[in-house]
């Protein structure tokens, strides 16, 4: 029991329908106000530590198996560090593109896995809808054509990783310098023969997100929403990246914070703070420290921070995206769906894209350079800005390791957001399913890996207790 | 003294030349005898026990036992299987053998028996040896939490190599493959091309840098399991 003031604690315990356990406490004051509220990560994992004395050339295997939902980004973030320590960071055309191909089947199955299968039941049947039929099974009830589409965009999505990867989860893709298959003729006119519908479903998915938050928007506007810094990787000339770039970061306003950041010096802008009560770390921008350094990363962020995104469709959705708030950045916690999808849209327009390139046909799969002891690599995971930073010693040994995963990045935000939301829909002492139901949809929206290895589906108990401020249990309430 | 061998497997008719082994014999009739410690082409170390089968109603070593005219094998009884199958589950707790991140997934012999006999999970608690790594030498390195003392590599490097780098050192639970240089492998001409590396059946004695080459789906037990090759001649042969 953390202490923390004086006052009344209600705990929800796990927080469910998102990757990974965690739970909320909400401290009350002697008024009944939320005092304070509070996502406290309840997992450890110790993966720095233990990859300290593994070979090079393992990491991007090992470190992957912090997550079941999306290895490849762990898997590429490594890969990218590692070509680093080879000196293959120029990849061949066939490694680049069947890497970045591997990544867009990711964010897409990613991205369409928590839409459609983790977030869409709140979306779609309300907030405070029976639970009973505000799962995946009650969206596949009264909306069957929507929920397969998600289904197979998921599909289309794990084909893809499973293809360059070879296999859906965990495969070995990505060596050191390069890759380790290209795609062959009779892969690519699979992938082909179905691209054109995946793109139409994808279509679908942003309206269906798009009219949700402009047929909320009054609500939304204030549902745990507040102004943040946002920072991604952009590419050289302000296109949305998500496999490879510079860092930006921008303010609330769009203001620049910096620009154009090699990811190899990215420890002279980012530092992280420990607190007591989470194993989740609190990143922040060093230039305005812990208190106001805090951002958002993931699709909000990504849309908010490039100049435009390199794919048709995508860049429209991107526009009618940034009209919203008149090209400034867009705050809104549930926007965070909206983005998501333009992001699905854009990972099918560079797949078809892709499939018509035969580079991805070709031979030349690996490159080695100059040796180093040092390696960075950073992604943009589907959750977000995913950093890995390892040194490896002359007999090839990992020496130390320091990766700072998507979900981190989202700590201070997620907090933020439950403590917005506890404090509109908190009445008196009652503990109320609205109360709960709201909170999980704020942290939700945020589609957090709190492991970034396990995965909750809406199974699990979900407990809540109200403490007072000497730690004594004082109500305790569970749903199933 | 004839030309041919007579004898039978599980009461198959095997047909055999003098000299041959039982897993010589197996082998060539397209019957597969599990083995791990003994590798293609070098001496029988006879120590890992998994080709163990009954020759006349006793337990023999199929890898160094000689065929004779009229001999009754069994080879894939209960009892064998489930004899087997113990030894396999005791080589996995032995050391530390994680093969979701292991480079010789997909071609490991340790990995592949297992799967062939169905153990998908381990059947006694994890002894968590503390192992060392050799990364001394450039091109090689000795992964010793996935040793599993088979020695391979020690007739390989002797016997093929002419090098004869390798040997044990300790007794019983201590036992560990060892080097002849005080500086470990950097102090020895181990190479990556060397036949003792290629003998290795586990991800115990590897070449370094080159991990993962092979594409999941290509690996040598991807696509059929492990003595799929050798019961293939009998298929073959008998039109299956």
């Amino acid at each position: 029991m953390p202490s923390a003031g004086h006052g009344k604690r209600i705990v929800i315990d796990p927080v469910t329908r998102v990757e990974g356990h965690g739970k909320v406490s909400l401290l009350l004051d002697d008024e009944n106000n939320v005092q304070q509220a509070r996502l406290h990560i309840v997992e450890f994992r110790g993966f720095e530590r233990f990859i300290q004395g593994r070979l090079y050339w393992e990491v991007p295997v090992l470190t992957q198996r912090l997550c079941g939902i999306c290895p490849v980004s762990h898997h590429l973030a490594a890969a990218k560090a590692i070509d680093r320590i080879v000196g293959g960071e120029d990849l061949t055309p066939t490694a680049e593109k069947m890497r970045r191909l591997m990544h867009y089947g990711q964010v897409m199955q990613s991205h369409a896995l928590h839409f459609f299968h983790l977030s869409s039941p709140d979306l779609l049947f309300g907030f405070d809808a029976d639970p009973a039929t505000r799962n995946i099974v009650g969206v596949a009830k009264k909306f069957p054509e929507l929920a397969l589409q998600g289904i197979k965009l998921r599909k289309y999505g794990q084909e893809i990783i499973k293809a360059t990867a070879g296999k859906k989860i965990h495969g070995t893709g990505a060596v050191p310098g390069g890759i380790n298959k290209n795609l062959s003729i009779e892969e690519r006119d699979i992938f082909r023969a179905e691209i054109d519908e995946v793109l139409s479903w994808a279509a679908n998915a942003v309206q269906v997100a798009k009219n949700y938050t402009l047929d909320n928007l009054e609500m939304l506007k204030s549902f745990g929403s507040f102004d943040s810094n946002h920072l991604s990787l952009i590419r050289e000339d302000g296109a949305l990246d998500l496999y490879d770039g510079k860092l930006r970061a921008i303010d609330a306003e769009g203001n620049s914070i910096f620009d154009r950041v090699d990811c190899r010096d990215y420890l002279d802008y980012i530092a992280e703070e420990v607190r007591d009560w989470s194993y989740m770390k609190f990143p922040f921008i060093k230039s305005l420290g812990p208190a106001d350094g805090w951002y958002r990363v993931g699709p909000l962020a990504r849309i908010n921070t490039c100049d435009f995104i390199d794919t048709a469709e995508a860049e429209r959705e991107r526009r009618t995206f940034m009209e919203l708030t008149g090209g400034k950045p867009n705050n809104i916690t549930m926007a965070y769906h909206w983005a998501r999808m333009i992001e699905v849209l854009h990972c099918a327009e560079k797949i078809r894209h892709l499939l018509h390139d035969s580079d991805l046909q070709g031979d030349d799969l690996v490159t080695r350079g100059e040796r180093r002891r040092v390696g960075i690599g950073l992604l943009e995971a589907p959750r977000g800005t995913l950093f890995h930073h390892y040194e490896v010693d002359e007999h090839d040994q990992v020496v130390k390791a320091n990766l700072i995963v998507s979900t981190t990045n989202n700590n201070i935000p997620m907090n933020r957001a439950v403590q917005g939301v506890a404090k509109d829909y908190l009445s008196g002492h009652e503990i109320t399913e609205a109360l709960l139901n709201n909170i999980e949809v704020a942290i939700r929206a945020y589609d957090p890996c709190l492991s970034c290895a396990t995965h909750a589906l809406g199974k699990m108990p979900l407990t809540v207790e109200l403490y007072d401020a000497e730690g004594e249990l004082l109500a305790r309430r569970e749903k199933s | 003294m004839s030309e041919t061998i007579t004898f039978t497997i599980d009461g198959v008719e095997v047909q055999g030349a003098p000299g041959q082994t039982i897993l010589e014999a197996a082998d060539a009739a397209g019957v597969y005898i599990p083995r791990l410690c003994k590798g293609e082409g070098l001496a029988p170390r006879t120590s890992c026990r998994v080709c163990t089968v009954m020759v006349n109603g006793r337990p023999q070593t199929a890898c160094s036992y000689p065929i004779s005219d009229g001999m009754v094998v069994e080879n894939e009884t209960e009892e064998l299987m489930t004899f087997r199958k113990n030894i396999i589950d005791m080589l996995f707790i032995e050391g530390n053998h994680y093969c979701m991140f292991c480079e010789a997934s997909g071609r490991c012999e340790l990995q592949a028996l297992a799967y062939r006999f169905g153990i998908n999970a381990p059947k006694y608690p994890f002894m968590y040896p503390k192992r060392e790594l050799d990364t001394s030498h450039p091109d090689v390195y000795i992964e010793r939490n996935r040793c599993i003392l088979c020695g391979r590599c020690v007739n390989a490097s002797r016997d093929e190599d002419g090098k004869g780098i390798f040997e044990f050192i300790g007794r019983g639970s201590e036992k560990k493959i060892a080097v002849d240089s005080s500086r470990g492998l950097s102090g020895t001409d181990a190479a990556a091309a060397d036949k003792a590396v290629e003998a290795c059946p586990v991800g115990s004695l590897l070449p370094k840098h080159r991990g993962y080459d092979i594409p999941v789906g290509r690996r040598a037990y991807d696509a059929a399991p492990i003595g799929s090759d050798i019961e293939r001649h009998r298929k073959e042969r008998n039109n299956e």
